[in-house]
């Protein structure tokens, strides 16, 4: 399992574009890939869900991977959130 | 009748009005007894709505561009999450109910999830999952999506919009979008202002008004249901004032300030704040002939400290991005009155106990002001002018106290650029002595206001002599070559920063004397460029 936390700099936090965009990235990996903040953690290709935590700027998220591809999805999200978060 | 609401797009609409009231769908619970054909009826009408989807997302790159055509895609998207998805069939199955009840259940407790979140932006996905959601359900009802028939062009007024309903509309047959509902910053307020179409929302109309005529003032936020002729005459008016600001805009932004034969002048804009600082810009002015920084004094219950200062010159310069900022150190009295100054009532403010009189008398607010300036003149190309100018005496006195700030600066180890120096010609005696003022200074702008009041002796307060202040006044004008000339034989430029370099009528004179700088208002440089550009001097 690869995770890492990332902080939130867009002003309007994980909205139903980015949310779309994430869920569109981690769909491209065969590993699970999870993203927790504020005590919830939830599967990232969970559109609803995901806008459902209501992720602001400035918050914590940490992303896991888990799974054969698991680094491979690890960098993925990580460049796709630096770039678009 | 005049119906306010909250504006989500400036501009002015006059046409008829088109009430459409949308059909409210009664969505009808049924008990089922083949499972297995009611999930394979919601997958069909899914994979419909997903196709409408994507036909109206191409229409909408074309239209509103693809950032804001994401919005389709994202509702696309819903119909694919999980929660979303197996909330919807589990229903079917487990309550064995028909697929549009189930998804107007889901519709429903996603909606409210939404709607109970804190962040505003969320909530207003709440708009998305019944806009998708309802798509759903008409294909499930046999329904064709709700055509809006338009002939000819419109301003509808309707309940509510989706994103979805306004990209699907033939955009030229909108003159404007009316709601009763709706926020101003929902996507639909988003693609709105992408599509420059006025509208409002929270516009309470009754039912009655269509196929009235009306008037949508996306300005001031209202709908004037049957205009009078006055009211049509007012507005054909403002329509035209604005078409005719965008057709300068378009043939002169970026355009030179010079005349049909070669001689250039440079057009800059007068401030008040920064938040002049778009007009500006989207004015295409060459830079700020005059920056009146006493607005710092008057918004603030206090003396504003260095940083607070220094912040909103660095900014201005920073935002002109080497374009000239010709800042003026403030000019409080006269008119402008501030009270922690504690100043004395006068009985002639005009000519009392201002502006660089206080300065040199108060010092350490005059040093104050300086220190932010020269700190602020390493971000851009900041040039300072001093107003209210009668003697050479004040120059030096003022040139002594720049070199201390500098020297304080330069102690501390303060980084500053080398900043022009100016005066304010809006005295008498300063256009007396301008030549040898030119010596001491680097440039000269011309304070036409104050200087024709004080030169025709007339009050420009007082309306009651309104026919008498003549700004085209001889005396003024000779005034204005004196100053020019005299500013030249020493190297200094002359600009003109009161009202009168705002009149076309004598920009040619001007042109003639050799006024190498006009300032004026952000909204009037095109007109001003325009006049220039149409000139042959010689």
């Amino acid at each position: 399992m690869k995770e890492f936390e990332y902080i939130i700099k867009d002003k309007i936090g994980i909205h139903a574009r980015p949310a779309s965009m994430l869920a569109k990235e981690a769909q491209k990996y065969k590993s699970k890939i999870m993203i927790s903040s504020k005590g919830k953690t939830v599967d990232i290709t969970r559109l609803m869900a995901v806008m459902g935590m209501g992720v602001k700027c400035n918050d914590a998220v940490r992303i896991t991977c888990d799974g054969y591809d698991e680094d491979l999805a690890y960098e993925g999200m990580k460049m796709f959130v630096e770039a678009n978060l | 009748m005049v119906i306010k609401g909250k504006s989500v797009f400036n501009g002015i609409a006059i046409g008829r009005i088109m009430v459409y009231g949308k059909e409210k769908y009664a969505v009808n619970k049924r008990d089922i007894s083949d499972i297995n054909r009611e999930l394979y009826r919601f997958e069909i009408a899914c994979r419909k709505v997903k196709d409408q989807l994507a036909d109206l997302y191409e229409k909408a790159i074309k239209e509103v561009g693809k950032l804001n055509a994401e919005i389709l895609d994202v509702h696309r998207m819903m119909l694919e999450d999980p929660d979303y998805l197996d909330s919807i069939k589990s229903m079917i199955v487990n309550q064995k109910v028909n697929a549009e009840f189930a998804v107007a259940k889901t519709r429903d407790s996603f909606c409210s999830m939404f709607s109970s979140m804190d962040d505003e932006y969320i909530r207003g996905r709440a708009d998305d999952i019944k806009d998708v959601s309802n798509r759903v359900i008409f294909l499930l009802q046999g329904k064709e999506q709700n055509e809006i028939h338009i002939e000819e062009p419109i301003i509808l007024l309707t309940d509510d919009i989706t994103p979805s309903e306004m990209i699907q509309l033939d955009k030229s047959k909108i003159l404007s979008f009316v709601t009763k509902h709706g926020s101003i910053n929902s996507h639909a307020a988003i693609l709105a202002r992408t599509m420059n179409i006025p509208t409002l929302v929270g516009v309470d109309y009754p039912e009655e008004v269509n196929g009235k005529l009306g008037i949508v003032d996306g300005t001031r936020g209202k709908i004037i249901i049957e205009p009078t002729s006055s009211d049509l005459k007012e507005y054909k008016k403002k329509i035209s004032e604005e078409e005719n600001k965008n057709r300068l805009l378009l043939k002169l932004k970026g355009k030179e300030d010079i005349t049909l034969d070669g001689r250039r002048i440079n057009v800059y804009a007068n401030i008040k704040n920064t938040a002049d600082l778009e007009s500006v810009l989207a004015n295409d002015a060459g830079g700020i002939g005059l920056f009146r920084s006493e607005f710092l004094y008057l918004e603030s219950d206090n003396y504003p400290s260095e940083e607070q200062q220094f912040e909103v010159y660095r900014t201005v310069a920073e935002k002109m991005a080497g374009k000239k900022v010709i800042i003026r150190t403030l000019d409080i009295g006269a008119d402008k009155q501030v009270s922690y100054f504690n100043l004395d009532k006068e009985e002639n403010p005009a000519m009392g106990y201002r502006a660089i009189r206080i300065c040199l008398d108060r010092q350490d607010i005059f040093k104050s002001q300086l220190r932010a300036l020269f700190r602020a003149s390493n971000y851009g190309n900041i040039s300072i002018m001093f107003p209210m100018i009668i003697s050479i005496s004040e120059v030096r006195q003022i040139k002594m106290i720049v070199e201390e700030v500098k020297c304080e600066l330069r102690a501390k180890k303060i980084p500053f650029k080398d900043v022009e120096l100016g005066i304010m010609i809006e005295t008498p005696a300063a256009v007396m002595i301008s030549e040898e003022l030119a010596k001491e200074v680097d440039f000269f702008s011309i304070g036409t206001n104050d200087l024709t009041q004080f030169t025709l002796a007339v009050d420009r307060q007082n309306p009651k002599l309104d026919t008498i202040y003549n700004a085209h006044h001889p005396a003024i004008l000779r005034m204005l070559q004196i100053v020019v000339d005299n500013g030249h034989k020493s190297g200094c430029w002359v600009g003109i920063c009161g009202e009168l370099a705002a009149d076309t009528t004598l920009t040619e004179t001007f042109l003639k004397m050799g006024v190498d700088e006009l300032s004026v208002s952000p909204s009037i440089i095109l007109k001003v460029r325009e006049k220039i550009r149409s000139i042959k001097i010689n």
